[in-house]
């Protein structure tokens, strides 16, 4: 089981409906791109979220880009461009 | 050099009493205080709440003190930024940087601010009677965070 976990904030929670999930990998190991891939899979909104607005994301709580490796046990975070301050 | 993420109100002078408890090490105090404007083109809108990624959020704030004392030769700095339910006219955010000289502490305090504007974890969401809205994030904030690379 390659299990990780997905947080989604903000908009983003709002607009998927989702705040946390369980992911299975198909591999050990896999990209930021492909997992992001993978999501845009789902269906509309999904498809929507991922590949036509901007998503930041976070592997283990710091900033990540879409080359990142992710591995079993990560955390990744997605989430819209910030607007604290 | 400390980080507070919380829901609660903050004291200035408490705050400006830590940083001058490095003197007479120190010639400098500079304090940035942010505050919820009142709601520009709206106004039915009541309050902002202000999301963040617990964890994460304290990770950048430290990493951009750290990063700002490797630039300049500041003695302490302190963050403070609130989360919940907020005001106009609530206190929002405080950075405070103390040094031997104005110059370091004046650039360190634009700089976590200016950095802390694009690379924190928080989000805005506007609340009012007709419903929630998020903040978008503005290039102009992008702008002023490139100055320092």
């Amino acid at each position: 089981m390659s299990t990780i976990k997905i947080l989604y904030f903000a908009r983003l929670r709002d607009e998927l409906d989702c705040s946390e999930e369980a992911f299975e990998l198909a591999a050990e190991s896999c990209s930021v791109a492909q997992l992001k891939q993978q999501l845009a899979e789902r269906d509309g909104v999904w498809q929507q979220v991922f590949t036509e607005s901007l998503v930041l994301v976070a592997v283990n709580k710091a900033i990540a880009n879409t080359e990142t490796v992710i591995q079993t046990g990560d955390e990744i975070g997605f989430f819209p461009p910030v607007t604290g301050g | 050099m400390s980080v507070l993420v919380q829901i609660e109100d903050f004291d200035v002078a408490a705050l400006y009493n830590t940083l001058k408890a490095d003197a007479p090490q120190i010639g400098a105090i500079v304090t940035f205080t942010g505050l919820v404007r009142e709601f520009n083109d709206d106004a039915s809108v009541d309050s902002l709440y202000l999301e963040h990624y617990p964890g994460m959020t304290e990770q950048v704030l430290e990493g951009l003190i750290k990063e700002a004392a490797q630039r300049w030769p500041i003695i302490n700095a302190i963050i403070v930024h609130r989360v919940g339910e907020l005001r106009p006219a609530d206190q929002i955010v405080f950075v405070g940087v103390n040094s031997a000289h104005r110059d370091a502490a004046f650039a360190a305090a634009e700089y976590l601010m200016d950095i802390l504007k694009t690379k924190a974890p928080f989000w805005k969401r506007e609340q009012g009677p007709e419903g929630d809205k998020w903040l978008d994030a503005k290039t102009s904030d992008d702008e002023r965070a490139t100055r320092w690379h």
